[in-house]
């Protein structure tokens, strides 16, 4: 056989055809796991020889995790189900069109044919120092590089630092929050559901988990409530390229309207800290003005208001606050 | 034989293949280093480039990130099976007739992109054909004579022009 390159390293490969079989597995081999959904986020990681997991899970063949019901109080969406399926399903784009669009912007039409949501929400960041195998902070070491004095951080964080000062590569999730989905975790006899925006959590909380799955945990779907059912919503994701880049800033917001004035209002940013941001102090100065540019303009600032660059990405700030003029504008 | 080898059943091009690889094998490398079909290409192998797409049941997807085990039971079609009984797919002639290719290390993927694209939209818009392509990188020919390609394969074998 002929020589071949970048070989991913045997492990044990299990393929559960249940949930309740995935999480046996999952509790067995504790820290040795490795769930595998897509793939596009483990086998960077596996063909780099940077994480070596000893057993992977493989979720391809467990079918009730794919697939959008409806549950009588809004949708559920299985985490295994891929970009491209939500981006075309009927009742998504009636009812949650600011999901649509967040997951069109994901990368390119093959990895939305492979990639999944819960797979999209769970992937690792995506700062290069760490995915490069040096030894930060995240990965257990002892410094952060993307901060030191030289370093080239020019996609890293303005917000939410705590050592380490990477962000967080989902473009759905700023889209889930904004729509007030829940998570639903499961692991070997429990159950927990998690708000979107507590489903992600800053390295303050755990520097080297991007959500609260631990070592046996599985995201098993994704719930959208009624509430924000066909309302108005915007999406703005900027990256360097026209497509495939993951966003240096992306904003989604949905709006109650109330006559004139916002009724209500949920809006997400991403890109700008570790962890997607809700902005929930913009959302209470809004509700309850007319959406004009002054508004706009104010709550804009107050997006940005405690952000601290790094030495290459001053370009984030004013590019956070205008987008979430945008997004205030898009009412207006 | 590895411990680790299993024998997977892959159809590819309309062909039942068995192949031995072991399990961490991906499809580009079953595909390229076991059935010898080389036609699909190992570009930046960490899904960046879009060079080994491959369609399986229809879609586009990554060769180089999917386990081999996952195209089991699945159609497979790689550029080996473009071409039909009556020759050449039209895209591989209106890519050879608009000099859509150049150094054609990217061609394979884009041929297979554009060709799940016209089976299931016969008559794409442009901005369409820029979409279905915008996983594949194209660093010579700056894209305009591949839309064009294609734009001209879809005229000869789509339906009425909308």
């Amino acid at each position: 056989m002929a020589i071949i390159r970048d070989m991913i390293p045997a492990f044990d490969l299990f393929q559960p055809a249940s949930v309740e079989d995935a999480l046996a597995l999952l509790a067995e081999h504790g820290e040795d796991a490795w769930v595998l959904a897509g793939g596009l986020d483990t086998f960077d990681w596996l063909k780099d020889r940077i994480k070596r997991p000893k057993a992977v899970v493989d979720l391809s063949g467990v079918e009730e995790l794919t697939g959008i019901r409806d549950t009588g109080a809004g949708i559920e969406i299985g985490a295994m189900t891929p970009l491209s399926r939500v981006v075309g399903d009927p009742r998504v784009r009636a009812d949650f069109a600011l999901l649509r669009e967040a997951a069109e912007h994901v990368a390119t039409p093959q990895i939305r044919n492979q990639g999944t949501l819960g797979g999209n929400l769970s992937q690792d960041t995506r700062c290069w120092y760490y995915r490069s195998g040096w030894p930060c902070y995240r990965a257990g070491g002892n410094t952060c590089y993307a901060s030191a004095p030289k370093a080239m951080n020019r996609e890293h964080c303005i917000l939410g630092r705590s050592r380490c000062v990477a962000v967080s590569p989902s473009d759905t999730a700023p889209a889930l929050i904004a729509l007030g989905a829940r998570m639903v975790v499961r692991r070997a006899g429990s159950e927990s559901i998690h708000e979107a925006q507590d489903f992600f959590i800053g390295p303050a909380t755990d520097i080297q988990r991007m959500t609260v799955l631990r070592a046996g945990d599985l995201l098993t779907a994704v719930r959208i409530p009624e509430d924000w059912a066909g309302a108005r919503h915007y999406y703005e994701k900027v990256r360097d390229r026209g497509s495939w880049d993951f966003a240096l800033v992306s904003v989604a917001a949905a709006f109650r309207m109330d006559g004139d004035t916002i009724g209500d209002a949920r809006i997400a940013v991403n890109g700008v800290a570790p962890f997607p941001v809700r902005l929930d102090s913009v959302e209470r100065m809004v509700v309850g003005h007319a959406p004009d540019e002054a508004l706009a303009t104010e709550a804009g600032e107050l997006a940005v208001a405690g952000a601290r660059p790094l030495r290459h990405n001053d370009y984030k700030v004013p590019l956070m606050r205008n987008l979430v003029r945008r997004a205030i504008r898009s009412v207006a | 034989m590895d411990p680790s080898t299993e024998i997977v059943r892959l159809v590819v091009n309309g062909q039942s293949r068995e192949v031995g690889v072991p399990t961490h094998f991906t499809l580009l490398e079953a595909l390229r280093y076991v059935l010898g079909l080389t036609g699909t290409k190992q570009g930046c192998d960490k899904g960046d480039c879009g060079a080994c797409t491959v369609i399986v049941d229809g879609e586009p997807v990554l060769a180089c990130l999917t386990p081999v085990w996952e195209a089991e039971g699945r159609e497979v079609t790689t550029v080996e099976g473009l071409a039909g009984p009556e020759g050449i797919h039209a895209l591989q002639d209106c890519f050879d007739l608009h000099g859509a290719a150049q150094c054609g290390f990217c061609t394979p993927g884009i041929l297979c992109s554009a060709a799940a694209l016209l089976a299931g939209n016969p008559s794409p818009t442009r901005e369409e054909i820029r979409e279905a392509i915008a996983g594949n990188l194209c660093r010579c020919t700056g894209y305009a004579k591949i839309y064009d390609a294609v734009e001209a394969a879809a005229l000869r074998t789509g339906g009425p022009q909308g």
